[in-house]
């Protein structure tokens, strides 16, 4: 494996490897006083953030600090990003810099797919920490270890994605991941918010892809619920009349929960707009994973550094 | 004067070969076995003759983007694409809104030489949709402008096209509407549908063109006038386009070879070479499209020719310009969508690349027959001719083909401007 | 990607080192070895931990425990230490999968550490093993090594403190330990230059 771009099309058994590592590593680590793993030691890594988002950023630099990796931060700000430097000129000059591995996010759907050909000719690894609207797939692999954890896996179980899909990353990449695990996916959402032909999709064959407009019913077939942030762009585009209904309509609040199954789990890929898309109370009970899925953040990015770049080059 | 005699032709590719000579610009006789002393004798056994192409939809980037396209290097092209007039689109800076921008372009044309350059006037002020344009002094100008268009932008104010339609009737004119309704494109970025939306990109729906078709359909019948509809993309604008010609409505409408040839699948690398407005359609779409060319829904095929420069192109696809290369390339993209599948002989490929365009674009003198007395303003094609598509080797300075790499049926081995010759053998003569 | 399976050779030009017995009656007589040189049992021993290295370290680590019970009554600790995320030969070979790190209940601090492995060679695994026990959590009293066989060519300077047998080899030859736990048999074979895995 040379890139992590995406879920769609990522062999489930590779995906598989690097979960088993990401709870290797998890294992490895348990309680330790020194987390540091000298397996990456002389790799540089660089995150390319074009976006605000510290949670990832931090996530994927403390996987490659505890790898032992040189990681390298550069923000769209103050960088010569701002200068107009392109896209293409900036992750050549990374990759002339030494980097093995460019972590990109970016507001572009594609970028991190375009930064990869740019750089086929090298050796840099390029990693999808978010495109647009359209992956983030160490999000999804860090849902799934959660799910692993807390459900034993996905086969066979009902995961429903709840909110903003059209502009979500993260429910594209659960969609894809998800999906080629045998889950049966509930995607729930005002029609406004979901991507054309949306259950039509080409989706991993063990699995399953269904469209739902109305949470409630849902609710006692779930093993898990995955609740999706609204942004607040959306809510001033015009998608859904106002926050106020959504929350009405869309929000897991305690009555909505009481209604799931004793063992469902609730994820939340953060950050959460708490009494919005989920209740204060409810993101606080023992049936949120939330914290859970930062911890499993660090440990599948960690495995994701690890089988791009502790293998020999040019390992398929 | 010279005399040339084009030898072993066949004109629309029809009946035995014939020689045609030719006289200070003019065909003067067609037969068999034509005495050639003192003429210059153009071996053309195999070869079909047709009339030179005539392109409604071509953007020169002159003025304003001369790093892309030039009036000289787009000429060129274009004469070696087989094609003897083309209309020059009016988004160039500064925008062609006034008879000193359009005589310009006129200008520059005649002194390149190689195909009749016809500049498109701004429907509004700066593209801006507001307020009409001079169009009545570009129409008297020298340049003598009978396409108006805001082409990149839609006029979408009702009102402003409603004006405008009218206006254009004392001048034996006609609109030429980029079909987008624009508050249902906001950030559009492709076709919106299944794959689009599975790879993040922000849809340009179908209804946002045919919405505008059918209104300006009906708006141009209520006063009269004539439109003619850029660059049809979708199945359902074929559909408004036949429904508004059964019931007698002055409209024309164009093609582009991509959107003949390509469809959606192309949006999977992301590579931008792809990304041009109006999106790349599915592939149902584009059989939709082939067939109404055949069945004269749509009147003609237009290039959309439209240089980008290597930045423009090489970076993400949201940042990216949309447009394509489409000079050098039409002629074969029709011979692989429309003769090879047997949708439209040589006498179509005539009618939908120069006859109509010409009547469209008012061209008296373009899209003749192939005549005693006509001028000779041909293009001679073989058809069994086939290149492999290199952006680099094309005439433009810009590179963005989608074709790169493919092997495409049909070289055009002749042009001729009134007798003169613009392009032989794959290279322009000026 | 499954695990490299070192005890799955081809079955061209092999000789069998160690029959299924063989490696019983080298196993029992190591357990003695232990026993005798860690004073087993003795009113001022420190606890003694059995550390073996995944593969094949870690069936033989369970074996020996076995037997030292057997042999001595005394019930030592036994686990499993991964090396892989500290090899320094990662970048020469396709992604490896990782072992598992299972450290008996009682941990190691203070404890006598032995590291199990099943074919001692250049040293590598056993200097990355010592690099995984530091961070490991707990400081060892000591740490030693058991080996079922020491076939030579050190590149580091390393021994073992228990060796099953040793093998003469030359550089190109290959030793595979087989063990029923993972593999369809017990027996140490060795091959010639080229053949097996």
């Amino acid at each position: 494996m040379k890139h992590l771009l995406g879920t769609d099309g990522l062999d489930p058994d590779t995906a598989r490897v690097i979960l088993d590592t990401a709870e290797g590593l998890k294992k490895t680590l348990l309680g330790r006083e020194v987390k540091k793993l000298p397996t990456l030691r002389g790799r540089t890594v660089i995150t390319l953030f074009y976006e605000d988002s510290t949670r990832t950023r931090v996530s994927f630099e403390i996987a490659g600090k505890w790898m032992s990796a040189d990681v390298v931060n550069v923000s769209a700000k103050g960088s010569s990003v701002k200068k107009g430097e392109s896209l293409r000129d900036t992750a050549l000059t990374l990759a002339a810099a030494g980097a093995d591995c460019v972590i990109v996010r970016h507001p572009a759907s594609g970028a991190a797919h375009r930064l990869a050909s740019w750089l086929s000719h090298t050796n840099t690894s390029v990693v999808n920490a978010g495109d647009g609207t359209h992956e983030h797939p160490t999000q999804a692999l860090l849902d799934m270890a959660t799910l692993r954890e807390r459900l034993g896996g996905v086969e066979g179980r009902r995961i429903a994605i709840v909110g903003d899909v059209l502009h979500s990353r993260v429910a594209r990449s659960n969609v894809h991941l998800l999906t080629s695990f045998g889950a049966e996916v509930v995607l729930v959402a005002p029609p406004t918010l979901l991507p054309t032909a949306v259950g039509d999709w080409p989706v991993g064959a063990a699995g399953s892809l269904v469209v739902s407009h109305d949470l409630d019913p849902e609710l006692p077939t779930l093993d898990a619920v995955m609740l999706l942030r609204v942004q607040a762009e959306r809510m001033h585009g015009g998608f859904f009349p106002s926050a106020r209904e959504y929350s009405i309509a869309y929000g897991l609040n305690e009555a909505r929960a009481s209604l799931l199954p004793e063992h469902a789990v609730v994820l939340h890929p953060g950050p959460m707009l708490r009494g919005m898309e989920i209740s204060h109370a409810v993101a606080d009970s023992a049936r949120a994973a939330i914290t859970e899925q930062v911890t499993n953040g660090v440990h599948v990015r960690m495995a994701v550094l690890y089988h791009l770049l502790a293998g020999e080059e040019d390992a398929a | 004067m010279s005399t040339t005699v084009i030898r072993g032709a066949k004109p629309y590719g029809e009946g035995d070969p014939v020689d045609i000579e030719i006289r200070d610009g003019v065909i003067t006789a067609i037969g068999t076995g034509l005495d050639t002393g003192g003429a210059e004798v153009i071996d053309a056994g195999g070869l079909v003759a047709l009339p030179g192409f005539v392109d409604l939809h071509t953007h020169l980037r002159e003025p304003g983007r001369e790093d892309t396209e030039t009036i000289e290097t787009g000429s060129r092209a274009a004469a070696l694409g087989g094609y003897t007039a083309v209309f020059a689109m009016a988004n160039t800076d500064p925008v062609a809104d006034n008879a000193v921008v359009v005589e310009h372009v006129w200008r520059r044309g005649r002194e390149v030489g190689l195909v009749d350059v016809h500049p498109v006037g701004a429907v509004t002020v700066g593209l801006k949709g507001e307020q009409l344009a001079e169009l009545g002094t570009m129409a008297r100008s020298a340049a003598r402008v009978r396409v108006f268009s805001d082409d990149g932008l839609c006029v979408a104010d009702p009102l402003v096209m409603r004006r405008a339609l009218e206006y254009t009737r004392a001048l034996d004119a006609v609109i030429a509407q980029h079909a987008e309704e624009p508050r249902l494109t906001v950030g559009a970025q492709a076709h919106e549908g299944e794959l689009a939306a599975r790879l993040g990109l922000a849809g340009w729906p179908a209804v946002a063109e045919e919405a505008i078709v059918a209104r300006d359909c009906l708006l141009a019948k209520h006063v009269g006038a004539r439109l003619h509809v850029c660059h049809v993309s979708t199945a359902g604008t074929a559909d408004v386009l036949r429904w508004a010609k059964e019931r007698g409505t002055r409209v024309s409408a164009e093609v582009t070879p991509h959107h003949l040839l390509l469809d959606d699948e192309r949006l999977n690398t992301y590579d931008p070479v792809n990304k041009v407005n109006p999106p790349l359609r599915t592939a149902s779409d584009a059989k939709a499209l082939r067939e109404a060319l055949a069945a004269g829904t749509l009147d003609c095929v237009a290039t959309d020719h439209a240089p980008h420069a290597a930045q423009d192109k090489d970076c993400e696809w949201s940042a990216a310009r949309p447009g394509m290369l489409g000079l050098q390339t039409a002629l074969p993209i029709v011979v692989a969508t429309m003769v090879e599948p047997g949708l439209l002989d040589w006498r179509g490929v005539a009618r939908v690349m120069s006859e109509r365009p010409a009547e469209i674009g008012g061209l008296p003198d373009q899209g003749r027959p192939i005549a005693v007395g006509e001028p000779a303003t041909l293009t001679l094609v073989d058809p069994a001719g086939r290149w492999t598509v290199r952006g680099a080797e094309l005439a433009s300075i810009a590179a963005n083909t989608p074709y790169e790499g493919m092997d495409l049926p049909g070289t055009v081995v002749l042009t001729l401007l009134r007798g003169e010759v613009t392009a032989r053998d794959g290279k322009a003569t000026a | 990607m499954p695990p490299r399976h070192r005890g799955a050779p081809e079955p061209a030009e092999r000789r069998e080192l160690l029959s299924a017995g063989d490696v019983a009656r080298t196993i029992a007589r190591m357990a003695h070895q232990v026993i005798e040189k860690t004073s087993l049992g003795a009113s001022d021993a420190g606890p003694v931990v059995l550390l073996g290295i995944p593969t094949r370290g870690a069936p033989l680590a369970h074996r020996l425990a076995r037997r030292v019970a057997e042999f001595s009554g005394v019930e030592v600790g036994v686990g499993t230490l991964d090396v892989t995320l500290y090899r320094d030969d990662l970048r020469r070979k396709p992604t490896r999968p990782l072992g598992e790190t299972e450290l008996p209940v009682g941990g190691i601090e203070n404890a006598l550490v032995i590291l199990v492995d099943d074919v001692l060679f250049s040293g590598r695994t056993i200097r990355a093993a010592l690099d995984a026990l530091r961070d490991a959590g707990g400081r060892p009293r000591a740490v030693q090594l058991a080996v079922l066989v020491d076939r030579g060519h050190r590149e580091l300077p390393i021994r073992a403190d228990y060796v099953g047998k040793n093998v003469p080899t030359a550089r190109s030859e290959e030793v595979h330990v087989l063990l029923s736990e993972t593999d369809d048999r017990d027996a140490v074979l060795l091959n010639r230059a080229g053949e097996g895995a």
